[in-house]
């Protein structure tokens, strides 16, 4: 689990939380956060190697509801666009 | 598997014997929303609240168990964690107690873990965290009845030589199952080997942990809450979404002003039955001025607002039962962001609609320092129930009812409503001032657990109503009746050749002629000043209040409590009145609150001294555009 305290560095090339369509679902690779606060959203499920699938927004598109570990968690896409998904 | 209650204490098991100890503090420790505070609740046979979003409950709360043959071990019900590591004040509440740190609570000699059944893999990941504290600990399997219902299994005596710790599955809310967690508490539960824990501190480790352990337990999970998905296609679709949020709240709105109407009249004809009884079986004398016009205007003007307020009461209740509240925080996230707050600070300001004293507690699941102050700050603008007696008075009185937008919504009602935004707009704007300058701070993330759509009981809902009612007119019987005695005496000396003089030259008339100069440019007379003085206590009480002084009046008879205002006020000094009230801080409660939450007079007193220069100046600018 590598864990990068940098804040702004999303990776060219890594697709994020932020771009799956509803229902898609996708394996989380890292999370790009500061780290007490990747550890909360670790504590919630969104753990490497762990499935997420996107499920519906509020109506203005932002924040996403995200369906991990048998929850629905709510995420702003600031959030969800540093939690990069694994490459197929 | 309701063949397996209290598997756990199977004696078929590798277990060690029962410890015949008895323990004396006991918590209640698990994820949020877990049902920690229903079972609370069941053990110890008090009402703490309860409620279907994550964050309810944000402080420790101690009860006695209610057991046949031990009456002495203390229940605590804590606020929900997800790990050791606490990121808000009210995860600190858990953790202090747990650790022995929370002043007036002794350690705890036992712990109830309780996790949600339906969720199992994921919540088992705090056991390894609470279970590696080696205290007693058993494990509550809870929601029974919904892990049945969707399908899910799970082998409660196999989890138990898991975790090494004894375990039960029970149903917190039908009650099925938790006789056991009374056996634990007795020392009469057989407690499993220990066994090896995993690593603390790394979660992909616990989570590790907990899926093999969910695994060994044969657990299976539940089908998906198939109607929790219907129904958010529904709520959060983007068009229907907000269609939907409009509707609930015009009938809301309709419901709460003119559908209790009739029960309003109802209880007002009763108050005016038992006032003119009084009057007929009393002698003519000063106690019965005291009990007929002090005491009985100035509670039952009060009173008649029960059913009101209980019908408000009525839709909070099933917003945060249902689960819909959740989701209005997200919904509202968006605008909160605007002005620099979170979706999480949407939660308080929602329940600031029945109190701001619960709201500003509620205020401690939020995790920024800064957007917690600011979040306590704009709390008391959002319209508490304390002012709906006097928001109701005043638009009967100056408002005639006509319909405004079809049948969903009357004039008044749209009165109503437009005061509840108009408090809504300066609390935004109010955040939007401070997250701007002194509170400015980093923007914070959102993340928000969403809870299953449940259906609200008709337990929960009924015991709420009769708490509320019981504390409103609890709060009719002390505050409101001793303000009215008080000003009964006040308006009664000084006396002129031995009776009452006229009010106007009572005391409390030259007190409220005293302050007529301030109010004046607001539209207000004497008699107004009076019951903003009064309102001081509570908002409320100003209802009372007038009662009292028109109740005192010669020529009461005649008028009622609107006529009497209609008397009393211009159109724009109804407007100024409501404008006042909409914005300014009349409540004692809530002062003490803030001053305890935030931790000094600060914050309370610039909030005090803000809303009250707002108050005074919004309320001369509507005096003046409407005369
Ligand atoms: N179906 C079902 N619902 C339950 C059960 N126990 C609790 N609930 C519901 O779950 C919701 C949460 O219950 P609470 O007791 O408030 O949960 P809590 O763990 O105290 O929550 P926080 O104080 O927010 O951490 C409420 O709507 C309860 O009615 C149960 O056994 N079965
Ligand atoms: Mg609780």
């Amino acid at each position: 689990m590598q864990l990068s305290f940098k804040k702004r560095s999303v990776k060219p090339g890594f697709r994020t939380l932020a771009d799956l369509s509803e229902n898609e679902e996708g394996l989380v690779e890292r999370i790009d956060l500061p780290v007490d606060f990747a550890h909360r959203l670790m504590e919630l499920g969104f753990l490497p190697g762990h499935p997420v699938a996107a499920a519906r927004s509020a109506p203005s598109g932002d924040p996403r509801v995200f369906r991990v570990d048998g929850t629905e968690i709510a995420l702003r896409r600031e959030t969800a666009r540093h939690i990069l998904l694994r490459r197929h | 598997m309701s063949d397996c209650h209290g598997c756990g204490s199977g004696p078929q098991t590798a277990t060690r014997p029962a410890r015949a100890t008895v323990h004396r503090v006991v918590a209640i420790v698990g994820p949020p929303n877990s049902g920690k505070s229903t079972l609370f609740n069941r053990l110890t046979g008090l009402r703490q609240k309860t409620a279907n979003f994550p964050g309810v409950t944000v402080e420790h709360h101690v009860g006695k168990a209610h057991l046949p043959s031990h009456h002495d071990i203390d229940i605590v019900d804590l606020p929900g964690i997800y790990s050791l590591n606490p990121r808000s004040e009210d995860e600190q509440v858990s953790h202090d107690a747990l650790h022995g740190k929370m002043p007036g609570l002794r350690r705890p000699d036992g712990v109830i873990l309780v996790l949600d059944a339906t969720n199992l893999s994921r919540h088992l990941t705090l056991a390894a965290n609470i279970l590696s504290l080696r205290l007693p600990t058993l494990v509550v399997l809870n929601m029974a009845d919904d892990l049945h219902k969707r399908g899910g299994t799970v082998d409660a005596e196999a989890l138990a030589n898991e975790l090494g710790a004894p375990v039960v599955l029970v149903s917190a809310l039908t009650g099925e199952g938790v006789n056991a967690v009374g056996r634990f508490l007795t020392g009469g539960i057989a407690v499993p080997r220990p066994v090896e824990l995993p690593v603390l501190q790394d979660v992909p480790a616990c989570r590790q942990w907990a899926r093999q352990v969910s695994r060994e337990a044969g657990y299976t999970h539940p089908t998906p809450p198939l109607w929790t998905r219907r129904l958010d296609s529904v709520f959060l679709h983007p068009f229907w979404g907000p269609v939907v949020f409009v509707l609930v709240v015009g009938t809301v709105f309709q419901t709460v002003f003119t559908g209790a109407r009739p029960l309003m009249e109802g209880v007002e004809a009763l108050v005016g039955w038992v006032g003119g009884g009084l009057r007929l079986m009393l002698p003519d004398n000063w106690l019965r001025s005291l009990l007929v016009d002090g005491v009985w205007s100035g509670v039952g003007a009060v009173i008649v607002f029960l059913p009101q307020i209980l019908m408000l009461f009525l839709f909070i209740a099933l917003l945060e039962d249902s689960g819909y509240l959740a989701r209005a925080a997200v919904i509202a996230d968006k605008t909160m962001a605007r002005v620099g707050l979170q979706g999480k600070s949407f939660i308080p300001l929602l329940s600031a609609y029945a109190c701001a004293v619960p709201a500003i507690m509620a205020t401690r699941t939020i995790e920024s320092k800064r957007d917690r102050i600011a979040t306590i700050l704009i709390a008391p603008f959002m319209t508490c129930s304390a002012r709906l007696p006097v928001y109701t008075l005043i638009i009967a009185a100056f408002i005639p009812e006509k319909p405004f937008i079809g049948p969903l919504l009357g004039t008044r009602a749209a009165a109503m409503l437009s005061l509840y935004v108009l408090g809504f707009i300066a609390a935004v704007a109010t955040a939007k001032v401070l997250k701007s300058s002194v509170l400015k701070s980093e923007k914070t993330p959102f993340v928000l657990e969403m809870p299953p759509y449940r259906m609200p009981t008709l337990q929960s809902v009924g015991l709420r109503l009769m708490d509320r009612a019981a504390a409103f007119l609890k709060r009719a019987g002390t505050v409101i009746l001793g303000v009215s005695v008080v000003l009964w005496i006040l308006a009664s000396i000084p006396l002129v050749n031995g009776a009452a003089p006229p009010i106007e030259h009572s005391l409390a008339g030259t007190l409220g002629r005293a302050i007529e100069p301030v109010i004046k440019p607001l539209g207000f007379n004497w008699k107004i000043g009076i019951g903003l003085i009064t309102s001081l206590a509570a908002r409320e009480v100003i209802v009372g209040t007038l009662g009292t002084i028109y109740g005192m009046e010669p020529d009461k008879d005649a008028v009622g409590l609107q006529k009497a205002l209609q008397n009393d006020l211009t159109l724009g000094g109804a407007v100024a009145l409501l404008v006042f009230f909409a914005f300014a801080m009349q409540c004692m409660s809530t002062l003490a609150v803030v001053r305890r939450e935030t931790g000094g007079w600060k914050w309370p007193v610039l909030q005090f001294t803000y809303m009250g220069v707002l108050a005074y100046i919004c309320a001369f600018v509507a005096f003046r555009l409407l005369s």
